[in-house]
């Protein structure tokens, strides 16, 4: 089972009492109604969906109940870096430092 | 509000837990719960008028008497009082907290506590916990939320070989049947 390393908790934790939530650092346009269409359907529905290393939230619903982020290679599954929510995307390639 | 005209009624009730010294499952006394969130200053208010310190961080739950605080998340706690009123008890606490903004909810019907213990207590636990339950890895005191299969527990290791488990009262039935069974094959040690 995958364990993943949860910021709030401060441990690595199994994968069953998480939920993946998406890209991350994705941010709502300030004002909608300026925006237009096409961007607005860029932001609601358009996701990078990268092979290699992804910016994605996490919750840790069955524990702390916390979003966080984690930087994770979608080739290897592996969890490169784990930061709270409102932290900035660490450097990639830092390989297994920060987790 | 809990209705204090409704006569409190256990899940287990027509349940037979399981006994003996390999391993026994049994109903914790009934008790006051709340689950409480708030920030520092409200943690330590909280701390002071519950009369069991709220952990900071994870791992050691906060116990006093018969109170007991259990770390859930950041800045979310479950407060256990064991025989208390829980409306009594949740005013008091209130009391303390005009100043600093958090929320007390009282889960007291919510869920009950249920107590796993002997020589294959962390088996048959394992069997739908995904937790390492070593004691090396979940020692004594330590406290946490966490899931056993589809239901959601809050797991706290009161001994080696003892665990109190908090489990919403729907899940109840379903828990202590799976867990006798998981118990059944469960090797010792």
């Amino acid at each position: 089972m995958l364990l993943i390393p949860c910021p709030y908790c401060g441990m690595e934790r199994p994968e069953l009492e998480f939920r993946n939530g998406g890209e991350a650092h994705i941010s709502r346009p300030l004002d909608p109604s300026a925006v237009s269409d096409a961007d607005w359907a860029e932001y609601l529905y358009f996701r990078s969906n990268p092979k290699g290393v992804m910016a994605e939230r996490w919750r840790h619903v069955s524990g702390c109940g916390r979003f966080f982020n984690v930087l994770r290679d979608t080739v290897s599954d592996k969890f490169l870096a784990v930061y709270r929510a409102g932290e900035p995307r660490p450097p990639i390639g830092a390989e297994g430092s920060s987790a | 509000m809990p209705d204090a005209a409704v006569a409190l009624r256990s899940p287990l009730e027509r349940l037979a837990l399981p006994a003996g010294d390999r391993f026994a499952l049994a109903e914790t006394p009934p008790a006051a719960r709340f689950v409480f969130r708030g920030g520092e200053a409200a943690r330590a208010a909280c701390s002071a008028a519950f009369g069991a310190e709220l952990p900071a961080r994870l791992g050691l739950g906060g116990e006093r008497e018969r109170r007991a605080a259990l770390w859930l998340g950041p800045d979310e706690w479950l407060l256990i009082a064991e025989g208390a009123d829980s409306a009594s008890l949740g005013a008091e606490i209130e009391a303390a907290l005009v100043s600093a903004p958090h929320s007390l909810v009282d889960v007291s019907h919510r869920q009950i506590g249920l107590l796993v213990s002997g020589p294959v207590a962390a088996r048959a636990l394992s069997a739908g916990c995904p937790l390492d339950l070593h004691l090396s890895a979940f020692p004594v005191g330590m406290a946490t939320r966490t899931i056993f299969d589809k239901a959601e527990i809050a797991l706290w290791r009161r001994g080696a070989t003892a665990f109190h488990v908090e489990v919403w009262r729907s899940f109840a039935p379903y828990l202590v049947a799976a867990l006798a069974e998981a118990a059944r094959g469960a090797p010792e040690g």
